[in-house]
């Protein structure tokens, strides 16, 4: 694993017990991030996600069993003691959510909810504070902010809620942003602002970034690097142009397809991916996407590929039947 | 011991506010006679009053008139002094024990709703026996050991309403430390302390105060029973519920005795309801 890297998650599993089994919800994940770089995490629901993004920010429920280690910054967070992880937070993890309705407190104050941080975590004193909450709630482009510190959480809208928790979540200057489908419940007009937003931010206080969406088209512009997870497993990583050129994964490619576009023909069935994702609580033997693979042969069903390398640098795919080299593959 | 049913009394009270927005001359006469009541019970003593206590034995039953404004009572007693010195002991009981229950059942309830686990479990198993113990009997217990006083008919009505505000305090701790701004704040490095003060209290508060108020008037109801059935305050000192028992011995010939402390019970327990839902609906920011 790259020692440069600022985040470094190896060999990571987090288990919940659940009354019909233990539940498996993110299987060995590897991944590494270094400083200012951006890694979009993609997925269809309940793949584990947001537990990955809950594991790296060691915010799970508390049954939850974590196995494996979550390198930060040179220490390992899995093992941190709780008020040395409280310390980390805000200063140097930070996190979005998905629904800006519920992430903000809906009985204080928009003002409240930014200075507390900065009072915490940076010690500055009150007026030096509000000061510096309104150079934030400019920062994300929310006009007459001086107004605004007095208002409450429902006198915004949706977008000017989530505006304001990425201003709560950069206002200690974090190292690392986690972004957990930050516009999954916005309009789609605002999708796009805020994933500017986010993106300029993200530039221009060089922080890292994991961008968590189900969305390809959203990661597509946006990150240096994409892993598509699927069934709590990395099943296909690699730099963001060379994903989209030549995709090996049926999985990834299913999702790439599953996206509308604009210039199909009204009426156009959309090539949904067949089936549901596998029962978490029942492991298959083989592939878990194998259920629902085109590709599928005897050997997906009966044996778990491993991440192997791809002819391209840092592109890394688990399939027995790639796409592009099926056919020759495939005696 | 009287159960609240809070869900119920929010629906009725909250739209006809929600739809004009305006306090309405009911909330105002509301506030009126709490702070007319108020303001006659503290400056009791100063008041050019008659003492409640002294007794005029050729003057029972006396109808009204310029010297006993409200007439007097069957052992001669002030009418008018004696309801605003009850007016005390009503007040100090009905304010007093539902702020022990808030206090103590709100704290336990928010911790019991926040860290859940074992202390939860015997956080509300121990309610749960408090609760099943008739409430009665263990007012009848604790006078008879410890003497009849304000003091411990307030200590003891307000233990018995613990178990109540604890389970709303706990049922909102619940909902709302899964909502996302308390991991947002787990996320932003709050201890557990902040987490609780900082993003629950202001929460749990509305719905514990609008409770509290109901209380308030739940509670001034039941020491008035109590005083009634001779379990309150130990005379002569009186209270509205003692002077309605007293009154009901002569119902027949001056059925004003027992009428008047009832009336200023209702018109008060009226009132801190109508203001307690107005203030809860109007300060209530949760709204879409």
């Amino acid at each position: 694993m790259n020692d440069a890297a600022l985040l470094s998650v190896e060999d990571v599993a987090v288990d919940l017990p659940t009354p019909r089994g233990n539940l498996r919800a993110v299987d060995r994940v590897d991944l590494a991030l270094g400083a200012g770089r951006t890694l979009g995490i993609v997925g269809e629901s309940g793949c584990g996600k947001t537990m990955l993004s809950r594991a790296i920010l060691q915010l799970l429920p508390k049954k939850a069993r974590l196995t494996g280690r979550v390198m930060f910054d040179g220490r390992d967070l899995a093992r941190c003691s709780a008020e040395g992880l409280r310390k980390l937070r805000a200063r140097s993890l930070a996190v979005v959510f998905q629904d800006p309705m519920t992430s903000l407190n809906p009985v204080l104050t928009i003002g409240t909810q930014l200075t507390e941080t900065l009072l915490e975590h940076l010690e500055l004193d009150a007026s030096a504070a509000r000061k510096r909450a309104v150079e934030l709630l400019a920062a994300v482009g929310i006009p007459e902010p001086e107004q605004r510190l007095t208002q409450y959480p429902h006198q915004f809208s949706g977008g000017m809620r989530q505006r304001v928790a990425i201003a709560i979540a950069l206002s200690c200057e974090p190292k690392l942003l986690i972004a957990d489908e930050p516009t999954t419940a916005l309009d789609v007009t605002i999708q796009a602002q805020i994933l500017d937003l986010l993106a300029r931010e993200q530039r221009r206080r060089h922080m890292a970034m994991i961008l968590i969406t189900h969305d390809l088209g959203v990661v597509a512009g946006r990150t240096d690097e994409v892993a598509v997870m699927y069934a709590g497993r990395i099943v296909e990583r690699a730099p963001t142009p060379v994903l989209f050129k030549k995709m090996h994964m049926p999985y990834t490619e299913a999702l790439l397809a599953a996206i509308p576009k604009l210039e199909a023909a009204p009426h156009t069935p959309l090539p949904a991916i067949s089936g549901r994702p596998p029962d978490p609580t029942r492991p298959l033997a083989g592939c878990a996407f194998s259920p629902r693979c085109r590709y599928a042969s005897d050997r997906c069903h009966s044996e778990k590929p491993q991440l192997a390398q791809a002819e391209a640098r840092d592109h890394r795919y688990a399939c027995f039947h790639p796409i592009k080299l099926a056919a020759g593959v495939d005696a | 011991m009287a159960t609240l049913e809070l869900s119920v009394q929010e629906e009725i009270i909250a739209a006809p506010v929600k739809q004009t927005r305006r306090l309405g001359t009911l909330f105002w006469m509301a506030v009126g006679w709490i702070v007319l009541v108020f303001a006659l019970a503290i400056f009791a003593p100063v008041l050019p009053l008659s003492s409640p206590t002294d007794m005029d034995m050729l003057d029972r039953r006396a109808p009204f008139s310029a010297l006993h404004w409200l007439g007097t009572d069957g052992l001669g007693r002030d009418e008018l002094a004696r309801l605003i010195y009850g007016a005390r002991i009503s007040l100090l009981v009905g304010l007093c024990a539902p702020a022990i229950g808030l206090t103590v059942g709100g704290a336990l309830g928010m911790l019991a709703g926040y860290f859940r686990g074992r202390f939860e479990s015997l956080s509300v198993g121990s309610m749960d026996v408090l609760l099943a113990f008739p409430p009665l009997i263990l007012t009848l217990a604790v006078t008879a050991f410890l003497g009849q006083s304000v003091f411990n008919l307030t200590c003891i009505l307000g233990i018995l309403g613990i178990p109540t505000f604890m389970r709303v305090a706990r049922a909102a701790t619940l909902t709302l430390a899964r909502r996302e701004f308390v991991i947002a704040a787990q996320a932003l490095g709050a201890t557990h302390a902040r987490i609780l003060l900082r993003e629950l209290l202001p929460n749990v508060a509305l719905p514990s105060l609008a409770f509290f108020l109901l209380g308030v008037a739940v509670f001034i109801v039941v020491e008035g029973s109590l005083s009634f059935l001779g379990f309150g305050v130990p005379p002569p000192i009186s209270s509205w519920g003692s002077m309605i028992g007293e009154g009901r011995e002569s119902l027949d010939v001056a059925p004003r005795l027992a009428f008047l402390p009832a009336i200023a019970m209702f018109l008060t327990v009226l009132s801190f309801n109508i203001v307690g839902d107005t203030i809860r609906a109007i300060t209530d920011p949760r709204q879409g």
